[in-house]
């Protein structure tokens, strides 16, 4: 048998409800985990030990009595940028230090209410910028596959705290990859939402219109199990959509590969860059996908290339504004100085990373006078654009695939000065976002060199059902 | 597009951030960098585009504008973080000065 803390959700609800082991082993087995990995990966900044085994004791008294619900008992982590009730949540940015929110996201909510047990807070890109987890004041986090490479960003501490076993899920947040592609570097499950399927109340705001928050797991039924959970409307998001969430692992377990239109947009399969055997593995998995019965159909979106440079500015416009919030006088860590100027500016230039204060700048400039029409305004008409790309292809396709990242996690270091490059990183990740569909990153194998391959499927805004079903046949398949 | 000094100096001073000299430098090199890419934009026609503001399609979404009460545990935990405080007041520097 494996270790308990190597169990997916599934598999452990079955075994605490058999009474085959208690939360509280379940949940030391992930605590010992930590204590044993968290030095060398460095995937969490704050672990709540005590926590953990105070809500474990709880959920085996739940279960002892059968009042368990799908997660009670089930040890999980959330990215430090979403805010959790009395337990630390930094963002990975030395300016929240010390912040402790007094109130839960509503997605944490609706994750504590089943009785689930926090076991930490993971380590991220400061506020959900980057795509390397090098951006945190915390340090970088290191790929469990191979030490010397990236976890992937910003959601690395959740991707790799999910990979390597030391916990069996984590909450995330996705603006333009960040779940996605840490899930591909790391070799799990991440699915990013549809725009408004989740609420964003309690995640600390990076660009609202594009943000979501979306699950991390080892298995496609375990992403359908969390993300019927965390969905819903929230009278306090009003960007939270009314449509019926469906139960996922019902709709996954009806599902008919004969009747799939799969389209292959041809502009993420010709990019210059792209890995040979990252592509030859999607390749591959398409090909298993058609014999099983799919159809396949070659698909364009002429506007791919634009998504980076509307992400990019779209971005750290919100972001320039979101954050200006972050200032050192209500909560956080404050440069005292001489005037309030001062001590704003201070504040921030000591409790930011260079990557947030480069997004500002950029932000900044972009929505200063005189240049929001050039910039803001021009890149949201190119994002209808973008959008009206993938309205046209789901008219003919029901899901697109294609890879999650143009290659495997990079080497620590290796694109962290070449801001572009970096950039580059959320090729595939990026469009998506920009339009609000959701997708999911699922884990189709190794290179050579032993570093985990991701593919993506993207649906139309609400087509989670039918992502999650295509993601859930790969895994029979392979 | 080249940014300089004094441009980096102006948009710094509007997001509150302080820059050391170095940085400064940096940054004008690297926004620079940054908005000559961004600029490809400018190949792409939107003549006629709309722009898009939000993706849900959602309209004039409301609730009751009530205040909702903040208990007492909340209270004591919000005012514990305040970074300077006079009894329970934020404290905060002078807004205004005398000239």
């Amino acid at each position: 048998m494996k270790n308990l803390n190597e169990l997916t959700i599934e598999q452990a609800r079955a075994g605490l409800d058999k009474k085959e082991f208690t939360s509280v082993e379940l949940t030391q087995a992930c605590l010992d985990r930590i204590h044993d990995r968290n030095e060398e990966l460095n995937a969490f900044i704050t672990v709540t030990e005590e926590l953990a085994l105070e809500e474990a004791r709880k959920a085996d008294e739940m279960i002892a009595k059968g009042e368990q619900k799908m997660l009670t008992g089930i040890p999980y982590s959330v990215k430090d940028a979403i805010c959790t009730k009395d337990v630390r949540s930094t963002a990975s940015a030395k300016i929240l230090d010390n912040y402790v929110p007094p109130f839960d996201a509503t997605v944490i909510k609706n994750i504590r209410e089943q009785g689930a047990v926090l076991v930490g807070k993971t380590n991220c890109d400061a506020f959900g910028h980057g795509a390397s987890n090098e951006h945190s004041m915390y340090g970088p986090v290191k790929n469990p596959h191979d030490t010397r490479k990236v976890a992937g960003g910003s959601s690395g501490g959740a991707a790799a705290s999910v990979a390597d076993h030391q916990c069996l899920f984590a909450i995330a947040e996705d603006t333009g990859g960040s779940i996605r592609q840490p899930a591909a570097f790391c070799g799990i499950y991440g699915l990013r939402p549809s725009y408004g399927r989740n609420s964003r109340y309690g995640i600390m705001p990076m660009a609202s219109s594009l943000d979501t928050v979306g699950p991390m797991a080892k298995t496609a039924g375990d992403i359908a199990i969390l993300a019927e959970i965390m969905a819903g409307v929230d009278e306090r998001d009003a960007t939270t959509v009314p449509e019926v969430v469906p139960s996922y692992k019902d709709e996954i377990e009806k599902f008919e590969i004969k009747n799939l239109k799969i389209g292959i947009p041809k502009e993420y399969f010709e990019l210059e860059g792209l890995d040979a055997e990252v592509k030859e593995a999607v390749e591959n998995k398409i090909e298993e996908l058609k014999k099983q019965g799919a159809e396949i159909v070659p698909v364009s979106l002429p506007y791919t290339k634009y998504a980076i440079p509307v992400y990019y500015i779209a971005v750290p416009s919100e972001d320039s504004s979101n954050l200006g919030r972050i200032d050192g006088i209500r909560y956080g860590v404050q440069s005292d100085r001489e005037n309030l100027y001062d001590t704003y500016a201070h504040s921030r230039a000591h409790g930011f990373p260079e990557e947030v204060k480069r997004r500002i700048m950029v932000g900044t400039y972009a929505l200063s006078a005189g240049y929001y029409d050039a910039y803001y305004r021009k890149a949201q008409k190119v994002r209808t654009l973008i959008i009206q790309d993938f309205e046209n292809v789901f008219q003919n396709v029901d899901v697109l695939i294609t890879p999650t990242s143009p290659f495997p996690a990079f080497g620590i270091g290796e694109k962290k000065d070449d801001v572009i490059a970096m950039y580059l990183a959320d090729v595939f990740v990026s469009p998506g976002a920009v339009a609000g569909i959701p997708g999911i990153s699922v884990p189709i194998g190794n290179t050579k060199d032993g570093l985990p391959i991701g593919l993506q499927i993207m649906g139309p805004r609400m087509g989670e059902s039918k992502i999650l079903q295509v993601a859930e046949r790969m895994r029979i398949s392979g | 597009m080249k940014l300089d000094i004094s441009d980096i100096e102006h948009i710094a001073t509007l997001a509150r951030l302080h820059l050391t000299d170095e940085e400064k430098e940096r940054y004008a090199d690297q926004l620079s960098a940054v908005f000559d890419y961004i600029g490809m934009l400018d190949e792409v026609d939107t003549t006629g585009v709309a722009e898009t503001c939000q993706v849900t399609g959602l309209e004039d979404v409301v609730r009751e504008d009530v205040a909702s009460e903040c208990d007492e545990e909340t209270r004591k935990k919000i005012i514990a973080q305040f970074p300077a405080k006079v009894g329970n007041l934020l404290k905060v520097k002078a807004v205004f000065t005398a000239e």
